[in-house]
C-alpha cells in the first residue's frame, strides 16, 4: 500500500515524462483491442453468412465425397437414406447434388461444379426460388463473381456438358435466370446452381444427392449408413484457418506496437534508475530496504500501464462503441481478402478481449519494469549515496 | 541512561580494494559516543570521516573490529535489520541535502514516518512540529527546487529529527552553505540537542561547525589523532 502510494506520487509528480509514456502505451492498448475486435467481428460475420448460405446446422456427406478431390466427385452421390429423407420432407434439411461439368461461355471451356438444389428449399439462404420459373428453358443462377469471370449475364444461354453415371457425355443449354450477390464465395466461384430435379434427370440419378444440409438448430439424427455427418466445427475449420492467416498481419502490427511501448517503458526505467541512484541511497538511508526500493521502482513502471488503461478507456471506449454500432463501410476491394464480408463490418469487442489484453499488457509492463531494477539488488547504500551504480 | 554509550567501536578497520593495492580508510578506531552528545569527526579530506559515519549509520560494515549501535553489532545485521535500525533510530543529514525532488517539503519530512507506518493524523502533527522547529512551517507546500540551500538543509534537518531518532548523523552539513546559513542551521541543531536531547554526530572540516561542537574527534589518515571536549584539551 505504501509502495503504491509512493509510486503513484513519484509518477504523477514526474509529469510530462510519465504522460508521454502513458499515452504511448494507451495507443498500444487501443490499437490491439481495436484491430483484434475488427478481426473478431470479421470472423463472426463471415462465419454467420457462411453458415446461413452453405453449412446450415451441419452436413451429411456421401461417404465418397471429398471436396478437396474433384476426381472423386463422379462417384460421390447416393440415394438419400430414410432418416434424412424424413427431415427433408419436413423442410428441416435439403439435399444438394454436386456434379463436375464443363461450360462453354463464348466458345471457351471452363470446368465448373454443377449443383442441384431444391427451388423450394428454405434451409439455406441461397436464392434458389429464382429457379422456379422454367418458362425460358432450364433456369440456372450464378453468383456475381462467377458472372464477372465468365462474362455471363442474366438471360444468357450457356451450354453445360457433363458425364452421366455410365460415363457418357451429355450436354444441355441452360438460361441464366439471375445473377445473385452473395458474401459467401463458396456458393459463387466456379459453380452453377440449377434445379435439383433437372440435374438428377440429366445424370440419371433419381432420389440421389451428394450432401444433405441440415437446417440451423436441427439436431442430426445420428449415424446414417454410407453417409458421414460433418458438424459445424469441422466445416468451419478452413474458414477459421483463413481468418487466422489473414489476421497474422494485424498480430505482427500489434506485437510491434506492444514492443515499442515496452521499449519506451524499459528505457524510462533504465534511465530513471540511473538518474535516481542518489535518491535510492537516500531512501535506503531513511530506512527503506533494497526490496522496498525494487518494489517501488517496479510499481512505478507497472503503474504506467494502469494509467494507460485508464487513458485508453477514456478515448477507446467511445471510439470502439461508435464503430461497433455504426460498423465500417468496406470498399469492394475487401473481397480480395479471400472471403467476402457484408457491405459493412461490425467489430466485436468482447469482454474477454478487453480484459485479456489489459491483463497481458499490464503483465508485460510489470516484467519490463522489474528487469532493470535487478541492478538495485546489488547496490550498496554508500555507493548509491556517492552517486555510484555498481 | 546518560552514560550508556550509543555508539561503541573496537579496533575498527576499514580497507578498500584499489586494484592490486588496498587502501586503509580506517585504522584501529576505538570510540564511544554517549547519549546527548554533540560531537564531530573532524579532519582533512580523505581522513575517513564519511567512512566512519557510514559505519555508525549502519550503511556500511567494518572490515575488521566491531561497531555497536544501540547495542547492535552492525557487522552482524542483515540488510533488512540495518534498514530498520536506520528507520527507527537514526537520522541522516547530507552535504547535498538529498531531498526527494518530486515531493513537497511536507512530503519529504513525512517520508520516514510513512515508512514507520504512523497513521495520518499523528503524522501530520509530527511533520508540522518538525517544520516549526526548523522555522519552515510556512513552506510546507513548497518544492525543494523553490528553496534556498539553507532552507533545503533545514528541511533535511526536519526530516532527520521528525521521528525523534536516537542519533542524527550529519556529513558535511554546511559544505554547500554560506556562513550565515551555516551558523543558522548549527544553532538550530544545537537547540534540538538541548531541547530534545538528540545526539548529533558530525563529519566536517568546517571551522564554523567545529566552533559549536561539544566534543571534537580528530581523524588523520584513518586514525584518531585527538579526542577533545570543549573547554579541555585532554588527549585520548
Ligand atoms: N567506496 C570506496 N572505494 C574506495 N575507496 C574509498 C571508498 N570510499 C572512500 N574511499 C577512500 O577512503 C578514504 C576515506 O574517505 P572518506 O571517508 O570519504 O574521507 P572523508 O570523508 O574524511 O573525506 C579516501 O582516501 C577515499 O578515497
Ligand atoms: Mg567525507
Amino acid at each position: 500500500m505504501l509502495t503504491l502510494t509512493l509510486a503513484l506520487r513519484n509518477l504523477l509528480h514526474a509529469g510530462l515524462r510519465t504522460w508521454l509514456n502513458v499515452v504511448a502505451l494507451s495507443f498500444s492498448f487501443v490499437a490491439i483491442i481495436f484491430l483484434q475486435g475488427f478481426y473478431d467481428g470479421l470472423n463472426e460475420q463471415v462465419e454467420r453468412a457462411t453458415v446461413a448460405a452453405l453449412y446450415g446446422g451441419g452436413q451429411y456427406w456421401h461417404s465418397s465425397y471429398d471436396p478437396y478431390d474433384p476426381l472423386t466427385l463422379d462417384d460421390a452421390h447416393g440415394v438419400i437414406p430414410a432418416p434424412l429423407d424424413s427431415l427433408i420432407a419436413h423442410r428441416q434439411a435439403t439435399p444438394i447434388l454436386i456434379r463436375p461439368a464443363t461450360i462453354y461461355p463464348q466458345g471457351r471451356f471452363r470446368s465448373v461444379l454443377l449443383k442441384g438444389i431444391d427451388p423450394d428449399q428454405t434451409v439455406l439462404s441461397i436464392p434458389s426460388a429464382l429457379l422456379k420459373d422454367r418458362s425460358h428453358g432450364i433456369p440456372a443462377i450464378i453468383g456475381s463473381r462467377m458472372a464477372h469471370s465468365t462474362g455471363l449475364q442474366k438471360g444468357d444461354m450457356v451450354t453445360v456438358q457433363w458425364r452421366d453415371v455410365h460415363g457418357t457425355f451429355d450436354a444441355r443449354d441452360v438460361v441464366i435466370a439471375e445473377v445473385f450477390r452473395s458474401t459467401v464465395q463458396d456458393i459463387d466461384n466456379e459453380q452453377i446452381w440449377i434445379p435439383l430435379d433437372e440435374l438428377r434427370r440429366f445424370t440419371r440419378t433419381p432420389d440421389e444427392a451428394t450432401i444433405v444440409v441440415l437446417g440451423q438448430r436441427v439436431a442430426p439424427p445420428g449415424s446414417v449408413g454410407g453417409w458421414d455427418f460433418r458438424d459445424l466445427s469441422f466445416l468451419l475449420r478452413d474458414l477459421h484457418t483463413l481468418v487466422r492467416m489473414k489476421s497474422v498481419g494485424a498480430s505482427i502490427l500489434y506485437l510491434l506496437l506492444l514492443f515499442l511501448a515496452m521499449l519506451a517503458i524499459f528505457d524510462t526505467q533504465v534511465l530513471s534508475i540511473w538518474r535516481r541512484r542518489k535518491e535510492m541511497g537516500t531512501l535506503m538511508a531513511l530506512g527503506m530496504t533494497r526490496g522496498g526500493v525494487i518494489r517501488l521502482f517496479t510499481t512505478e513502471g507497472a503503474l504506467h500501464s494502469i494509467l494507460a488503461a485508464l487513458v485508453a478507456a477514456m478515448y477507446g471506449i467511445p471510439l470502439m462503441a461508435f464503430v461497433a454500432n455504426t460498423g465500417f463501410a468496406l470498399p469492394n476491394a475487401a473481397d480480395t481478402m479471400g472471403f467476402a464480408i457484408g457491405e459493412k463490418l461490425f467489430p466485436v469487442y468482447s469482454p474477454s478481449l478487453v480484459v485479456g489484453t489489459t491483463v497481458l499488457v499490464c503483465l508485460v509492463t510489470t516484467i519490463v519494469s522489474f528487469l532493470p531494477t535487478r541492478r538495485i539488488a546489488h547496490l550498496k547504500p554508500t555507493d548509491a549515496l556517492r552517486g555510484k551504480l555498481s | 541512561m546518560q552514560d550508556l554509550p550509543l555508539v561503541v567501536t573496537h579496533a575498527l578497520d576499514k580497507t578498500y580494494a584499489l586494484g592490486q593495492t588496498t587502501l586503509k580508510a580506517l585504522d584501529g578506531i576505538d570510540l564511544a559516543i554517549s547519549r546527548g552528545e554533540f560531537v564531530g569527526l573532524v579532519g582533512p579530506s580523505g581522513s575517513g570521516k564519511t567512512t566512519l559515519l557510514n559505519i555508525i549509520g549502519a550503511l556500511d560494515v567494518p572490515t575488521s573490529g566491531s561497531a555497536e549501535i544501540l547495542g547492535r553489532s552492525v557487522e552482524t545485521l542483515t540488510h533488512r535489520e540495518a534498514a530498520r535500525l536506520r528507520n527507527e533510530h537514526l537520522g541522516f543529514i547530507f552535504q547535498t541535502f538529498n531531498l526527494l525532488p518530486v515531493y513537497t517539503v511536507f512530503e519529504n519530512v513525512e517520508f520516514p514516518l510513512l515508512l514507520q507506518g504512523i497513521e495520518t493524523g499523528r503524522r501530520k502533527q509530527m511533520v508540522e512540529e518538525a517544520l516549526a522547529w526548523v522555522g519552515l512551517a510556512d513552506r510546507a507546500d513548497s518544492r525543494p527546487s523553490q528553496l534556498s540551500g539553507g532552507q533545503s538543509q533545514r528541511v533535511a534537518i526536519a526530516r532527520a529529527i521528525v521521528k525523534k531518532p536516537d542519533v542524527v548523523l550529519a556529513d558535511e552539513p554546511t559544505a554547500n552553505l554560506d556562513a550565515a546559513n551555516s551558523h543558522h542551521i548549527m544553532k538550530t541543531m544545537l537547540q534540538l540537542n538541548r531541547d530534545l536531547h538528540t545526539t548529533f554526530v558530525f563529519a566536517t572540516h568546517d571551522e564554523k561547525v567545529i566552533g559549536y561542537l561539544h566534543r571534537t574527534i580528530t581523524l588523520v589518515d584513518g586514525r584518531i589523532a585527538r579526542d577533545e571536549h570543549a573547554g579541555d584539551s585532554s588527549h585520548s
